[in-house]
């Protein structure tokens, strides 16, 4: 077998890899809208008077965090269709990224709401402000800058994690190259692709979080411009 | 088959997977507080050339998602004529990855020790290298544990891809008996539940037991 990087084979690939990306891209994008949602009904279980939600909510989050999202993926996988349930991969895939992520996120969402200053609400209350105004226009446009550059990194974050699908049979980017590098027997060249591809653009992805993150730090005035 | 009877027959494999993941997190969390430790220390240099190859490393290696990163390490390096088995290739690829983010975390903790300390040490004429080791280092700890026992749960979780480079870890048993007996919620709902025991009951009070030490240490 011939040593080295081969240019042709790689520029012979190049279009499936394009594509592959393509429907890693919309992987990572379908998954976050799912974990922006699941993170949103965990912080209400989080925010809501019982005690015994919240507690009941806490172990949930807490047990999804601290358990390998593979296994969660096969987990779905291979235990729904026990119960009759038969999904797609790509669904299985999307409802565990988006539980997954989802635990994550609602840890940003509270963290946005706890940087709104106690003050006010108090101003709020003292206006008379409904608690629905309150949070529609005092409490979220506060929160929402807070909260940005950590659903940033969440997004990268999901992005990174989609090679995972690969593992039960969503056809992306991974997934792709492992089938191309075993049908020729090289998977030098599709590998390093999926690297490089991965590096264009998470890197700029990233760089734009950071971005945002002192931007908003200088709206926020913790910093002097 | 009842869930006891799963347990008795195929507990003892799963248990030996588990030893086998804290095999590799042990490995790797070794690799990765010493990468951690000299990338962040060359992120500070002053010398544009090692900062710039400190940045290269953390930028790759966060940029680029695990999994491409473990396959490469184990599928492609043969290609250059380096085969690793596939436990070391795992450990490898952990310990860099992660290397980088602590890396991150260890120049946060270095900028963060007081301005003063490292102007007491330099009034003190101590030698550059001698502030760095005796006055600045010892003083990190407690700033940087907390940020780095997430990275290390982090860590915990991430040991489960090792499976797919053929390390015959607790994800790769639970997958081995899956295909062989299709009683998938028993075997993977055990392995979650291991996976969790591992975190929440060992290595969290573990880590919050070294976060107490090293605050204890500079005497807050």
């Amino acid at each position: 077998m011939e040593m080295g990087f081969r240019w042709d084979f790689a520029y012979q690939i190049l279009p499936q890899m394009l594509w592959a990306t393509l429907n890693t891209i919309i992987a990572a994008g379908v998954g976050y809208a799912i974990a922006l949602v699941v993170g949103l009904l965990f912080l209400l279980g989080q925010r809501t008077p019982s005690k015994i939600v919240n507690v009941i909510n806490r172990e949930i989050v807490e047990f999804i965090r601290s358990t390998p999202l593979l296994i969660q993926l096969f987990f779905v996988y291979f235990v729904l269709p026990q119960f009759g349930i038969k999904l797609s991969a790509w669904l299985c895939g999307m409802i565990t990224i988006g539980l997954h992520f989802g635990t994550y996120l609602s840890e940003v969402y509270r963290g946005a709401l706890e940087g709104v200053s106690k003050t006010q609400w108090e101003a709020c209350r003292a206006l008379n402000f409904s608690t629905i105004y309150t949070y529609r226009k005092i409490v979220l446009p506060q929160a929402f800058p807070i909260a940005i550059p950590g659903m940033g990194n969440y997004l990268v974050g999901i992005f990174k994690d989609t090679p995972l699908l690969s593992t039960i049979g969503v056809a992306e980017l991974f997934h792709a190259a492992t089938a191309v590098g075993g049908y020729n027997y090289r998977y030098l060249e599709p590998y390093t692709m999926v690297g490089i591809i991965f590096l264009t653009l998470s890197i700029p992805a990233a760089m734009w979080v950071r971005n945002l993150e002192k931007k908003v730090n200088v709206a926020q005035g913790k910093v002097k411009q | 088959m009842s869930y006891f009877a799963f347990l008795a027959e195929h507990g003892p494999t799963l248990l030996l997977g588990t030893v086998t993941t804290i095999k590799v997190l042990v490995c790797s969390t070794i690799l990765y507080v010493i990468i951690s430790m000299i990338f962040g220390l060359m992120r500070l240099s002053k010398n544009p050339a090692i900062q710039g190859i400190a940045t290269c490393y953390i930028e790759f290696f966060r940029g680029t998602s695990l999994l491409v990163q473990l396959f490469w390490v184990y599928y492609v390096l043969p290609f250059f004529g380096l085969s690793l088995e596939a436990f070391v290739a795992g450990v490898v690829a952990l310990g860099m990855n992660f290397g980088a983010y602590g890396a991150e975390i260890v120049r946060g903790g270095i900028l963060a020790v007081p301005k003063g300390q490292w102007e007491a040490a330099h009034a003190l004429n101590f030698s550059s290298a001698k502030r760095i080791k005796r006055i600045i280092i010892p003083q990190i700890f407690p700033i940087i544990l907390p940020p780095a026992a997430n990275l290390t749960v982090e860590l915990l979780k991430a040991t489960a891809l090792v499976a797919l480079v053929t390390v015959v870890d607790l994800t790769f048993e639970a997958k081995q008996i899956n295909s062989i007996t299709w009683l998938s919620a028993q075997c993977f709902g055990t392995a979650l539940l291991i996976y969790y025991i591992m975190a929440r009951f060992a290595l969290v009070p573990f880590l919050r037991w070294l976060e107490v030490l090293a605050a204890r240490k500079v005497g807050r």
